[in-house]
C-alpha cells in the first residue's frame, strides 16, 4: 500500500479537487464514482479532448444528488420550457450556471455523440445556455436534462420568460439606434453641398437634396424618437417635468422649423442636427443600458424552491407542479431538497436546515406530526409529509405579500438629472418669452425665427448625455470589480447611503465551510478512523469534519451509535472512538473557546478537539474602519453564539441585532429609513429578500455568480467586500463629476443662445455646436470617471 | 447634373440595402452571443482518432 501522504495530494483528473476516497480508473485517480462516470462516458464517446482543452474542467459531482427530471415530460411543463415542438422536430433552451470554459462549450456542443436524438446543440457562454435541437421520437426533454445533470450540467429549470423580453428590449434599441444612424450619415452628406456653398444655378438640384433630407428625416422622428415624446407625454400628465420634456420640445421645434424652411426654401433646414442629435441620444441610452446577461435581478422565493414535487396518489408516487399543491397532499422529500409547502412530518424525524429562512445553517431536528416550513431543506433519509399550508401563503413565502414586493421600481426617488432638466427648462422658458417680446418689438417679421431657434439650441443633449456616460462608465467599472449592478439608477442612490447595514451569515462570514482546526494529537491512521466515523452521520459538524480530512477512510465502523445532541460513537479496527461534546467524551476542564468543540477520545483517553469556526472575510475589519460612521448594524438571523466574534470585528458604536426574521429586518430597514437614513443593506440568502427590497441600495453578496441571489439591485463578489467603501466612495465622486459635466453643457447652451437670442443661429452654426457640445461632454465624463476610478482601486 | 441624381439613388439604396440587412440581422438573433463563435472556431473538425492519439492526449494529465 503506498503511503498516505502521496494519496492526499492528488486530484481529481475530473474535476481538480482534492481526492478523499479516491476510484482508479485507467491510471487516473477520480474524487467520487460520479467524476468517474463522467470520464467514462467521455471515453467510450471518444471524448476525450475535453481534458486537453482546459486543465481540469470537470464539476464535481460530489455533492450532486440524483435528481429526477421525468417531469419535464408532462405536457403542461413541456409545454412552457419548449421553443419549438413538433413530432419530428423539437427546440430546447436550458440555463446551465456550471458552464464555466472552453471544455465545456466543446463538451456540450458534441452532445449528439453522447445523446442519441440530439441534432445540434449550441452553447451561449455569455448566457450559460445550450439550446438544443433534438428528434422527439428519440429522446425527451427530461432525459436531456438528466444527461446534463449526469456530466455535471444541472440545467436550472426556470417558467418564466423574463430573459426572452429582456433580449426583445434590448433589440428594438439596437434597431433604433441603427436607424437614426443611416438617417443622420446620409442627411450629413447631403447637407455638405449647402455648407460649402452650393451656388444658386443648381436650385433643383438643391432641392432635391432638401426633400430627400425630409424622407430621411421622417422614421427617426417617427420611429427612432417616439420614447422620448411618450416620456414626455407621460411626465407632463403626471405634472412633473424630467429630461425628456425640453428634449421633446427641442425636437419638434427643429423638426417644424426644417420643414418650414424646407418648404419655402428660406434655408436648407437642421435636420442634420435633428437626426444626429437623436443618434447620440441612442447611443446614451445603449451605452447605459448595460445587462449582465447571466445575472437575475429580481428573483422571488419561487427561483429557490423545487418546480415539481413527488405527491403521492393512489399509492402512486406522481411529479406535480408546486403551484398545484393542495392542502392534504402527501408528498415526499429526498435529501438536499427544499420543503415547498409548510406540511407537517409523516416520517419519525427529520433534520431540516433552515438556512434559507433563517440564515442560521444549523440543522434542526424534527419529529413525527411536527411542522415542517416551507424553505427549509432536508439533510438525511427521504421524507414525508403532508401540506398544511399552499406554497405562496407559508410561512416564509408570506413575507412576498409584504406591499415592499407589489411597489414599483421607482421608489419616488427625483434623479439629479430630473431635478436638473427642471430648473433648465424654467429658464428656457423664460429666456424664449423674454427674446420673443424684444424681437416683437424691434423687427416683428423674424419673432417666430427666433423663437424656433431658442428652442432649437435649448435641446439638452448634452444634458442628456451626461448622466448616462458618466454613469454608464462607472457600471462597467464597478463590474470589472465584480460588483455587478442592476442599472445606472443604483449609483445614483448608493451615493447617498448613509448607513450600510450587514447580514451576518454568507455575507460577514463565509456562507458555506466554516474553518475546521484540529488541537491535539492523532497520527494519520487515527485521523482517518474519525474520518470513517463521522462520514457515518449525517449531522451537520459531523459532515464538515469529514470534509476537512482529506485521507482516504479505509475502514468499517461496528457497532455505530449516534447519540442525538451528544455525539457519535463507534469501533473502528478493534478501537473504540467517540466524538462529541465535552461531557459525551468526559472531558471536564472548563475550555473558554469562541469557536464550537468537537471532542475526540480513542479508547476512552481523549485526544484532542476539532474547532468548528466560522470563518470571517478576509480584510473585513479593515474596510470597516474606513466605512467609519456610515456601518450602521449587523442584523442577523442567527443566534447570538458569534456575538462575542461580531463585537470585536465591529465598532462599538455598530448595534448587533440577533434572532431577527425576514420580517424583522424588513421592518427594521424601514424603520431606519423612515429616521431619514439611506440604507444600504447587504445580504445573502433568502431571507434578506425582504431587506433588500426595502432598503435604497440591495446588495447580494455570494461567492459564485451561478447561484441563486434573492431580488436586489445589485450583486458583489464575496471577496470584494473589502473594497465596499471605495465602491460607495466612487460613486459619491461620480456624482461631482456629473455636476461638472453639466455645467459643461450648460455653458454649450449658453453659447448656442446668444447665437439664437441675437438672431444668428443657422443650420451650420448648429449642426457645429451640436456634436462638439455632446463629444466633449461624454468625453469629459468618461475620461473623469475612469481617471478618479483609477486612484480610488488602484491599491488593490 | 442629372447624374448626381442617377448616383445618390445608387448610393442610398445601397445603404438602405445594408440598413435592412443590419436590422434582419438583429431579429435574427446573430449579434446574441458573441463569445461562443470566437471559441467555436478553434475546435475544428474532428479527426479519426487512433488509438494511439487518445493514449498521446491522455497522458500529459497523468501524475
Amino acid at each position: 500500500m503506498p503511503s498516505i501522504k502521496i494519496v492526499t495530494d492528488l486530484e481529481c483528473y475530473h474535476c481538480g479537487q482534492l481526492c478523499d476516497e479516491i476510484v482508479w480508473l485507467q491510471d487516473k485517480p477520480f474524487c467520487c464514482n460520479g467524476c468517474m462516470t463522467v470520464f467514462e462516458i467521455l471515453t467510450d464517446n471518444e471524448l476525450c479532448e475535453y481534458y486537453s482543452l482546459d486543465a481540469k474542467p470537470g464539476i464535481t459531482l460530489r455533492h450532486v444528488n440524483e435528481e429526477s427530471y421525468e417531469y419535464l415530460d408532462e405536457p403542461t411543463v413541456r409545454k412552457k420550457i419548449m421553443e419549438f415542438d413538433s413530432p419530428s422536430f423539437a427546440r430546447v433552451r436550458f440555463y446551465l450556471p456550471a458552464i464555466h470554459c472552453i471544455s465545456c462549450i466543446w463538451l456540450l456542443e458534441n452532445l449528439q455523440k453522447i445523446q442519441k436524438g440530439v441534432l445540434k446543440s449550441e452553447v451561449n457562454f455569455a448566457g450559460k445556455m445550450v439550446c438544443i435541437d433534438f428528434n422527439p421520437a428519440h429522446v425527451t426533454p427530461g432525459k436531456l436534462a438528466h444527461q446534463l445533470a449526469s456530466l455535471g450540467y444541472i440545467p436550472q429549470i426556470n417558467l418564466g420568460d423574463e430573459r426572452k423580453q429582456r433580449s426583445v428590449a434590448g433589440k428594438t434599441l439596437i434597431t433604433k439606434l441603427a436607424v437614426a444612424g443611416f438617417a443622420f450619415g446620409n442627411i450629413m452628406l447631403l447637407s455638405f453641398p449647402e455648407y460649402l456653398g452650393i451656388d444658386d444655378s443648381d436650385k433643383s438640384l438643391r432641392s432635391v437634396f432638401s426633400y430627400l433630407t425630409i424622407v430621411l428625416a421622417v422614421p427617426v422622428m417617427i420611429y427612432c424618437a417616439q420614447d422620448y415624446f411618450m416620456n414626455a407625454w407621460k411626465s407632463f400628465a403626471q405634472k412633473q417635468i424630467n429630461i425628456d420634456v425640453p428634449i421633446t420640445v427641442g425636437l419638434l421645434a427643429l423638426f417644424s422649423r426644417s420643414i418650414y424652411d424646407i418648404l419655402y426654401q428660406s434655408g436648407p433646414g437642421y435636420l442634420d442636427s435633428l437626426t444626429g442629435l437623436v443618434f447620440f441620444l441612442l447611443i446614451g441610452r445603449w451605452f447605459q443600458s448595460k445587462t449582465y446577461e447571466s445575472l437575475a435581478f429580481d428573483r422571488d422565493y419561487k427561483s429557490y424552491f423545487p418546480l415539481v414535487v413527488q405527491k403521492q396518489v393512489h399509492r402512486e408516487w406522481v411529479p406535480i407542479i408546486i403551484h398545484d399543491l393542495q392542502v392534504g397532499d402527501q408528498i415526499k422529500i429526498r435529501n438536499l431538497e427544499i420543503v415547498p409547502a409548510d406540511s407537517n412530518l409523516l416520517s419519525d424525524w427529520a433534520y431540516i436546515d433552515y438556512s434559507f429562512v433563517t440564515g442560521e445553517s444549523k440543522a434542526e431536528k424534527v419529529k413525527l406530526g411536527e411542522q415542517v416550513y416551507a424553505g427549509g431543506r432536508l439533510i438525511g433519509q427521504p421524507i414525508e409529509l403532508v401540506v398544511t399550508k399552499k406554497t405562496s401563503q407559508g410561512h416564509l413565502t408570506s413575507l412576498w405579500n409584504n406591499p415592499v414586493f407589489q411597489k414599483p421600481e421607482e421608489r419616488g426617488y427625483r434623479k439629479t438629472i430630473d431635478r436638473a432638466a427642471k430648473g433648465f427648462t424654467w429658464v428656457v422658458m423664460v429666456l424664449a418669452f423674454v427674446t420673443a417680446v424684444v424681437w416683437y418689438i424691434y423687427d416683428p417679421s423674424r419673432v417666430w425665427l427666433v423663437l424656433t431657434s431658442v428652442l432649437m439650441v435649448a435641446c439638452p443633449c448634452a444634458l442628456a448625455l451626461a448622466a448616462p456616460f458618466t454613469y454608464g462608465t462607472l457600471l462597467r467599472i464597478f463590474g470589472r470589480n465584480h460588483l455587478y449592478l442592476k442599472n445606472t439608477d443604483v449609483i445614483e442612490r448608493m451615493a447617498s447611503v448613509d448607513a450600510v447595514v450587514f447580514d451576518k451569515t454568507g455575507t460577514v462570514t463565509y456562507a458555506k465551510e466554516p474553518n475546521v482546526q484540529f488541537g491535539g494529537v492523532l497520527n494519520e491512521e487515527e485521523t482517518s478512523w474519525v474520518k470513517t466515523l463521522t462520514s457515518y452521520s449525517t449531522h451537520p459538524l459531523s459532515n464538515l469534519i469529514t470534509r476537512s480530512i482529506h485521507l482516504r477512510p479505509v475502514n468499517i465502523v461496528q457497532a455505530f451509535k449516534e447519540h442525538p445532541g451528544h455525539g457519535v460513537e463507534g469501533i473502528i479496527a478493534g478501537h473504540s472512538i467517540k466524538l462529541g461534546s465535552a461531557a459525551f467524551i468526559g472531558f471536564r476542564q472548563n475550555v473558554n473557546a469562541q469557536a464550537t468543540l468537537v471532542f475526540v477520545s480513542i479508547d476512552e483517553e481523549m485526544r484532542g478537539y476539532f474547532s468548528v469556526a466560522i470563518a470571517i472575510r478576509k480584510n473585513l475589519r479593515e474596510m470597516l474602519l474606513r466605512l467609519g460612521e456610515r456601518c450602521f448594524a449587523l442584523v442577523s438571523g442567527d443566534t447570538e453564539t458569534d456575538k462575542v466574534q461580531m463585537s470585536n470585528l465591529f465598532n462599538p458604536s455598530v448595534q448587533l441585532i440577533f434572532n431577527q426574521s425576514p420580517n424583522d429586518k424588513l421592518h427594521y430597514i424601514r424603520d431606519l429609513q423612515q429616521q431619514g437614513r439611506k440604507v444600504m443593506m447587504l445580504g445573502d440568502g433568502l431571507n434578506d429578500a425582504g431587506a433588500l427590497k426595502q432598503s435604497d441600495v440591495g446588495i447580494a453578496v455570494t461567492d459564485d455568480t451561478g447561484v441563486f441571489t434573492p431580488a436586489c439591485d445589485g450583486i458583489l463578489q464575496g471577496e470584494m467586500m473589502e473594497s465596499l467603501d471605495k465602491f460607495l466612495a466612487l460613486a459619491k465622486s461620480s456624482t461631482s463629476i456629473l455636476k461638472a459635466a453639466f455645467t459643461i453643457s450648460f455653458m454649450y447652451n449658453a453659447v448656442a443662445l446668444t447665437f439664437a437670442i441675437t438672431g444668428h443661429l443657422t443650420p451650420l452654426v448648429a449642426a457645429i455646436l451640436m456634436p462638439i457640445s455632446s463629444i466633449s461632454v461624454v468625453g469629459f465624463s468618461t475620461l473623469a470617471v475612469n481617471y478618479v476610478a483609477a486612484g480610488k482601486l488602484k491599491n488593490r | 447634373m442629372d447624374i448626381i441624381i442617377v448616383l445618390l439613388s445608387i448610393s442610398l439604396s445601397i445603404a438602405a440595402g445594408f440598413l435592412v440587412l443590419f436590422i434582419w440581422n438583429i431579429r435574427s438573433g446573430q449579434y446574441d452571443d458573441t463569445y461562443t463563435p470566437s471559441i467555436r472556431i478553434l475546435f475544428g473538425d474532428k479527426k479519426k482518432e487512433s488509438k494511439a492519439g487518445k493514449s498521446d492526449l491522455t497522458s500529459k494529465h497523468q501524475p
